[in-house]
């Protein structure tokens, strides 16, 4: 499968490699895997690929930063990616329930995906709201006070 | 000494502080004015040193002093790089800050960078904080349209760009020499040093790599001088320090809080904490970020003397780690008698072995072993001598790595044994009632 930026990306892209120094513009990488992140919902190989083509560095280069990051997704992911978080504090506040209250609701475990597609479960570390919590995030957007009745209308709301 | 002294939250409340307009009407941007028109570069620094403000990210190394460790080889350019990758358990205060002041951090960078000479600055960003660095792209375009970013600063000659980059979910990027890896591109492992970053830090030109809430602090140590910040707070702990609450707590949130202040007024006062929810009590407080040493409450609110604790560095580590404990990043986590230390503990030892970087066998194998020997014993299957094995790999993580993160990985594992250690071992000799859902040891009761 061949990968190919949109050309706003592409454009965005190159606007990101010119905020470094000549010469250094591996340092895009990580916003850049984002971006391609943002395009096809996940980073294949094939996107490392492209990406390694575009900062003129080695497919090597991107793949051992690819999967170093625990935000860059490897497989594909459904439509809404639930992160949760399940560290410490969020777990003080309450969130061991109300995320076992998610899985039951979608009906799968964390790393999986509903056979609709629609949702990803993925557990992640501390997300740095843990007095806002318990919090998932959904790509970009941050869901803070989670109660099991606010995770009920926001899964019905995004089923929509 | 008032409590209500602001530093940086003065204007928190004020409605559209986001944007550029309002916030110089609260007089946003004098520091920069005053710093670039009025003052050298040396003259800041100086500033910044009699402050006495100690790095704010948690291991409070006096800012000042590592200003002055930069070095100025001709022809070689400077880097300030701002770590927001805010990571710590328990801690979400920088998120607070640049979501609702990000104005601030912005007149901060730039009267750093002007003081260290820097003409290209980063801002690191977790990466999960999307949102907030769209919020300071935005005011960076702002602070530029006005002049007080870009080439030329308000017609000095000073140029300086400013770039928000984006990390990738790994906590090991919050310890600066893996953060510099990661802004060149690379995986975060954590250099040896030295060289230290101040010699060799990012694309092998000195840097400074200083936390949100230290570089938000210097406009207003530029604005009043370093004396009168060094008036606020108590001893070498000078100034406000904004402490982030969650857990079994009454008024979760942020605070900034002036140095000093009584644990106890901080706890239960309804202007702070708010005490623990209604018909619990405190059991344990982790002050300073998840891997500080845990504290029972009767040594989180007096020392072992029998002292009052304090809000403050020297006496939240009064008694060194046997009694004590830090206040680091202030990442403060309070638990009431229904939490379960040994379930906790577990949680986050998970924690620092997902997030260890591999670099170094003691840190990638022991946060693996502490994890397992933890899982087994909050499951029902420890054996006692699970207990000393565990002092005993945390002993052997501890000063043996690269970076702190092996230390912080075993504080919270040795400390949570020295403190509850009868929690530990009721788990291993009654697996049944331990292992029953939201069972807790509490001496001679048990919540089950």
């Amino acid at each position: 499968m061949s990968v190919t930026f949109t050309e706003d990306k592409l454009k965005k892209a190159q606007e990101i490699i010119l905020r470094y120094p000549e010469g250094r513009q591996k340092s895009a990488l990580l916003p850049i895997l984002h971006l391609a992140q943002e395009q096809f919902g996940w980073v294949s190989s094939d996107t490392m690929d492209y990406v390694a083509g575009l900062l003129s560095i080695t497919p090597v280069e991107v793949y051992e930063v690819a999967t170093f990051y625990t935000m860059f997704h490897l497989e594909p992911v459904g439509k809404h990616v639930i992160e949760y978080c399940r560290t410490g504090p969020c777990c003080t506040m309450g969130g061991e329930e109300v995320f076992s209250h998610l899985k039951t609701k979608l009906g799968i475990k964390a790393n999986e995906t509903t056979s609709d597609g629609l949702f990803t479960l993925k557990e992640v570390e501390c997300l740095a709201a843990c007095g806002w919590g318990p919090c998932f995030q959904i790509r970009e957007k941050y869901f803070m006070h989670l109660t099991n009745q606010k995770v009920d209308d926001i899964i019905e709301e995004l089923s929509k | 000494m008032a409590n209500d002294i602001k530093i940086l939250t003065e204007h928190i409340n004020t409605p559209g502080i986001e944007t550029f307009e309002v916030y110089r009407k609260t007089g946003g941007y004098n520091a920069v004015e005053k710093a670039i028109k009025k003052m050298s570069p040396e003259e800041i620094v100086e500033e910044v040193k009699k402050s006495g403000i100690r790095g704010r990210g948690g291991a409070g190394f006096p800012m000042g002093m590592k200003w002055s460790f930069l070095a100025k080889p001709e022809g070689v350019p400077r880097y300030l790089v701002c770590n927001a990758d805010e990571s710590e358990p328990g801690t979400f205060k920088d998120h607070y800050l640049m979501r609702n002041l990000p104005h601030l951090l912005i007149e901060g960078m730039i009267v750093s960078s002007f003081a260290l000479g820097a003409n290209t600055s980063f801002i690191y960003v977790r990466g999960e904080l999307m949102y907030v660095i769209k919020i300071l792209e935005k005011a960076i375009e702002e602070a530029k349209a006005a002049g007080f970013l870009g080439k030329n600063i308000l017609g000095s000659g000073y140029d300086l760009e400013l770039v928000v980059q984006p990390g990738g979910g790994a906590y090991i990027c919050g310890e600066e020499t893996a953060l510099l890896e990661s802004l060149e591109g690379k995986r975060g492992n954590p250099r040896n040093k030295p060289p230290f970053p101040a010699v060799k830090g990012l694309y092998q030109s000195p840097t400074v790599v200083n936390n949100v809430e230290s570089i938000a602090n210097t406009p207003w140590v530029i604005n009043h001088g370093g004396e009168e910040y060094a008036k606020i707070g108590i001893g070498r702990s000078t100034g406000t320090k904004l402490i982030s609450a969650s857990g079994h707590i009454k008024n979760p949130g942020v605070y900034e809080i002036p140095l000093g202040l009584p644990v106890d007024e901080f706890m239960n006062s309804d202007q702070y904490l708010g005490g623990i929810r209604d018909g619990h009590y405190l059991k344990a407080v982790v002050a300073g970020g998840s891997s500080v040493p845990i504290l029972p409450a009767n040594l989180f609110y007096k020392t072992a003397n029998g002292e009052d604790r304090l809000m403050s560095y020297e006496s939240l580590s009064d008694g060194g780690f046997p009694t004590g404990t830090m206040l680091g990043s202030g990442g403060f986590i309070a638990m009431d008698e229904t939490t379960c230390i040994v379930r906790n503990t577990w949680n986050f030892s998970r924690f620092y072995h997902h997030e260890s970087c591999g670099q170094c066998s003691p840190c990638r194998e022991g946060t693996g072993w502490m994890e397992k020997v933890l899982h087994r014993i909050e499951h029902g299957h420890g054996s006692m001598s699970d207990i000393d094995l565990l002092v005993d790999v945390a002993k052997k993580i501890e000063g043996n790595t690269i970076c702190p993160l092996g230390d912080a990985a075993a504080w919270p594992v040795a400390s949570a044994i020295r403190h509850f250690r009868d929690e530990f071992e009721w788990h291993i000799k009654h697996p049944n009632d331990a292992t029953k859902p939201g069972a807790v040891f509490m001496g001679a009761e048990i919540l089950a």
